[in-house]
């Protein structure tokens, strides 16, 4: 076994597994910290597959910025820990264990089962991918690449989307600042 | 040698992980927490297919759209959150029962 392939499944293991830990302990505050560490290994993931700046930049926006703000949200509204353990029942969301875990498992199920299917046949443009030998290799200078493509090929989803999170941006302080009429 | 069925299956499992936390959580948070693992879970496919497509860079730029996408996403549910936090002193989505005011 090579070095790459043990880094991968031990990358692999970590996010699975805290993520794990994540959904099924009790304390959100640990829970959060947790989640840190599954965002880590997904960036380590990332490197695998050749995206150094996709890594770069889950590192800076969800450490650097999401889990921050989660963790303002859980400390602003911090009565619900005491409370967290108590039981409800009858709603749409929210289904005890026993209901969840089947269906969860089916549906990991029905998506194993579409990998394994999908696996009989490679796409044709992935084929001639190959074929043609156009495909990133290690070596690339990714980020340069990128660079280009944002400002040429990919101007146009660029500005809106960076319209769209000026907008966000905006709508969500105007939805959390302090009411003054009242 | 790190194939393609390896980056999906992971991402697979992620994906459950994340629908999880959505169905079962009685916690907003948490809820939200679910929600960025399951973009996650497809960033990683948009990336792991991506590595295929050096002309056009097609999974890698749109892995990074998803990024933002979903911190906006989070920016503005973590508002909502807190509103509804402030008005009826509870993040259980169950005892949150009336839109009007």
């Amino acid at each position: 076994m090579n070095v790459e392939l043990f880094l991968f499944y031990a990358f692999a293991t970590l996010a699975i597994g805290s993520a794990l830990l994540v959904v099924s302990l009790k304390n959100i505050a640990r829970a959060l910290f947790l989640f840190f560490v599954v965002l880590f290994a997904m960036a380590g993931l990332y490197l695998f597959a050749l995206a150094d700046f996709v890594a770069i930049t889950q590192i800076m926006v969800y450490v650097g910025g999401v889990l921050i703000l989660l963790l303002f949200a859980f400390m602003l509204s911090n009565k619900e820990l005491l409370n967290d353990l108590q039981q409800t029942t009858g709603s749409l969301f929210s289904l005890p264990t026993w209901k969840v875990l089947p269906l969860i498992l089916a549906f990991l199920g029905i998506m194993i089962y579409g990998i394994i299917e999908w696996q009989q046949s490679t796409p044709a443009w992935m084929t001639t991918a190959i074929q043609n030998n156009t495909v990133i290799k290690s070596t690339d200078n990714n980020i340069h690449q990128l660079g280009i493509k944002f400002m040429t090929q990919y101007v146009l989803p660029f500005e809106v989307i960076s319209i769209f999170l000026m907008m966000a941006l905006i709508g969500a302080s105007h939805l959390s600042r302090k009411d003054l009429q009242k | 040698m790190i194939t393609l069925t390896h980056f999906l299956v992971v991402s697979a499992c992620i994906f459950c992980i994340g629908l999880y936390a959505v169905l079962a959580k009685k916690n907003a948070i948490m809820i939200l927490v679910g929600i960025e693992l399951m973009i996650n879970a497809a960033i990683l496919n948009f990336v792991a297919f991506g590595k295929y497509d050096k002309i056009n860079y097609g999974g890698q730029i749109f892995a990074l759209f998803a990024i933002v996408l979903a911190a906006a996403a989070v920016a503005v549910g973590l508002a909502i959150i807190l509103n509804v936090y402030r008005y009826y002193k509870t993040v259980n989505p169950d005892q949150i029962r009336e839109l009007k005011d």
